[in-house]
Formats: C-alpha cells, structure tokens, sequence
C-alpha cells in the first residue's frame, strides 16, 4: 500500500477552515487514499440500497414524521431505534476487530465537540423536520420520488446553510 | 418477490439498513455517514463568497454527492418498481387533525393539500416549505449534523453531544407539530 499516494490534509488549506472542521462533525473524515473518482460509485451502490429502505419503510412520508411527534405510531421510533442499535453492534464490532476499510486502511472516529449549537440549532432543525416531514435525507429521496415542489425546500435549506456560514461568526457557539 | 417488496417494509427491516449503512461506508472508505454535509458541500461548490465555512477543498467530500445521488435513484426504483398501490395508511387521531386543515388526500406519502404545484404557492405552502426548509439547512449546520450525522453515526459511536442534538432535534419537532403547527395549518 505504500505506493499509493498520500494526501497532506490540512496543510494546503486555509488556517480558519482547522477551526470549522474540528466543529463541523460532516467533515471530518480525511481519507489518506486518494482512488481515481469513479470509486465513488460504490458510496452511490449504499445510497441506492438507503434510498429503497427510506422510500418502502415510508421515513419519507409526511404523515410517518407527524405521527412521531404526536406519539401516534411506534413506526420511527422503531426505526431509529433499530438504526442505532445496529449501528452501535457494527461500531463496537468495527473496534473490537480492529476491521480495516477494502483499502487497507484502519477504520478512524472522531469525537464530536459540545456546542450550544447542538441545542439551538437542534431546536431550529427539529421545527423544520416537523414542518416539512423530512429530514435532510428524505428530501433527497422525495425529489427522487418524483415530487419535485420538494426542490423548493432544498433551495431553502441551501440558503439557511449559506446564511449560517455568512453568519456563524456572529452566533454563540 | 417483486410483488412483497412492494408492500410498505417494518419499522425494523428499514432499521436494519439504515444501521448498517453506518459500518458500509467505513469499510468502503472511512467515510462517517452523514447527509445534511451535502448542503454545504453545494454552498462550497458553488456559492462560497469568500465566506471562510464554504472555503474548503469540497471535491474530498464529492464522495457524499454521490450517496445523495444514490439516495435519489433508490428512491425512484422503490416509487416506479416498487410501487405500492394502496392508500397510506395513517393514524385515526393524526386524520381526523388533518382533516379540519383540510388535508384529506392519504393517497401519496406527501399529502398533495401541502405538496402540489398549485398548493406550494400558498401562505400555507410557502411558509411550511421554504420557511422549514430554511429552518433545516441553518438548523443543522448550527447543530453539526442531521438525523444520520449525530442520531445514527453520533449515537453509534457513543457521542453525547450527538445525544444532545438528537433530544433537541425531537424537542423542537414536538413543539412544532403540537404547538405551532397548529396555527400554520390554518393560515
């Protein structure tokens, strides 16, 4: 493995983003692989397989949203109960077998930061799950779907990401 | 087979997959699964306005483009091929509620009341999905995470700041849906 090129992760980049990154939990993970870009299409292989599951375990659907949060139906929170309970077996299995990638590489965690933006800014997302029915997720497999007016939520929330971004200095953290 | 796939699937085969999503893209490449990253990816790709949060190198990141991607095809199979003929079946308490909004039509996964063309242009309309989606996009870059960044992979790898997120996520949609939603519904 050792003729395959390693990349210097943060050297080129500019000072601030350190400091973004070591708050940001999406984007952490530095690959030291660097691998031609149609390996990606394995990533999009899991995201076909995600995709079915959100649609036929209807996670997509407004109404499922809705009933969890007036303690109508069990339905999600099997779901998100079952996800996290495999989740943690993988993870603990992960470590407790040192499991490498298919690459070779060993498998890293990070640990994420408190912020006060878990508290405020979770608040914020849980009022937008709750109004459009979906979480940033599901709003990819709705435009899938084929419900397009979906589209209009994802160039909002594209806009609320920018607004962050143009004002997160400003914003207790 | 076709034909039992295309029933709605158990809160637990949904669960399953979702979990292991978590440990398929670890070994395929160390990559921590997360989706709401995608919206600043975007923003970086293609808006980053000298704004230092946008200013990275996003094409190291162009792997999780392509699980969204992934996510858009699989949900196109499962409306088309896997299409289910039946009504969605909804909760009695949560129908009659909708009903005096108005919203009457179980037939879709997204009631049309909300979600067609000619309802998006609304008050209603407007407010629920640009106002939520804003709510989303800022929401979860101020938290650090969506659903699958901290209550599946946070959770998953025992991350308390990510079980403070996920309380927060459901604190603010039961004050939402109970609270507030209430009033705009009937705008």
């Amino acid at each position: 493995m050792a003729d395959i090129p390693v990349n210097a992760p943060f050297q080129t980049l500019p000072e601030t983003d350190f400091e973004v990154r070591s708050l940001d939990a999406m984007c952490v993970n530095e690959s030291q692989v660097q691998l031609p870009w149609y390996h990606n299409f394995k990533y999009a292989a899991v995201g076909v397989i995600f995709g079915i599951a959100f649609v036929k375990t209807e996670i997509i659907s407004w109404f499922r949203i809705q009933e969890m949060f007036r303690l109508q139906s069990f339905h999600m929170y099997g779901v998100i109960g079952t996800g996290v309970a495999i989740g943690l077996l993988s993870v603990w299995l992960i470590k407790k077998f040192k499991v490498k990638t298919i690459n070779g590489e060993s498998i890293q965690f990070h640990s994420k930061q408190f912020s006060r933006g878990q508290i405020i800014g979770g608040l914020m997302f849980g009022f937008g799950w709750a109004m459009t029915g979906a979480c940033p997720g599901p709003l990819f497999a709705q435009v899938g779907m084929g419900v397009f007016t979906v589209l209009i939520v994802i160039a909002s929330a594209l806009a609320g990401t920018w607004v962050y971004g143009a004002v997160r200095a400003r914003l207790p953290h | 087979m076709l034909e039992q796939l295309s029933h709605p699937w158990p809160w637990w085969a949904g669960g399953i997959i979702i979990g292991l999503t978590v440990p398929a893209l670890l070994i395929l490449g160390n990559r921590h699964f997360g989706i709401s990253g995608n919206l600043r990816h975007i923003c970086a790709a293609l808006f980053p306005a000298n704004i230092p949060f946008f200013k990275y190198d996003w094409r190291k990141e162009s792997w999780n483009f392509f699980f969204a991607g992934g996510v858009m095809l699989g949900a196109a199979i499962a409306a088309t091929l896997l299409a289910d003929p039946e009504p969605v079946k909804v909760a009695p308490e949560l129908a009659a509620e909708l009903r005096t909004y108005g919203i009457t039509d179980f037939s879709h996964q997204l009631p049309p009341e909300i979600f067609s063309w000619e309802n998006v242009f609304t008050l209603r309309g407007l407010v629920l999905l640009i106002g939520g989606g804003f709510l989303i996009g800022f929401g979860t870059r101020y938290a650090g995470g969506c659903t699958s960044g901290h209550s599946i992979m946070g959770l998953s790898t025992l991350q308390w700041p990510s079980l403070v997120a996920t309380i927060c996520f459901m604190a603010g949609g039961f004050i939402m849906a109970n609270f507030l939603l209430p009033f705009i519904m009937r705008l």
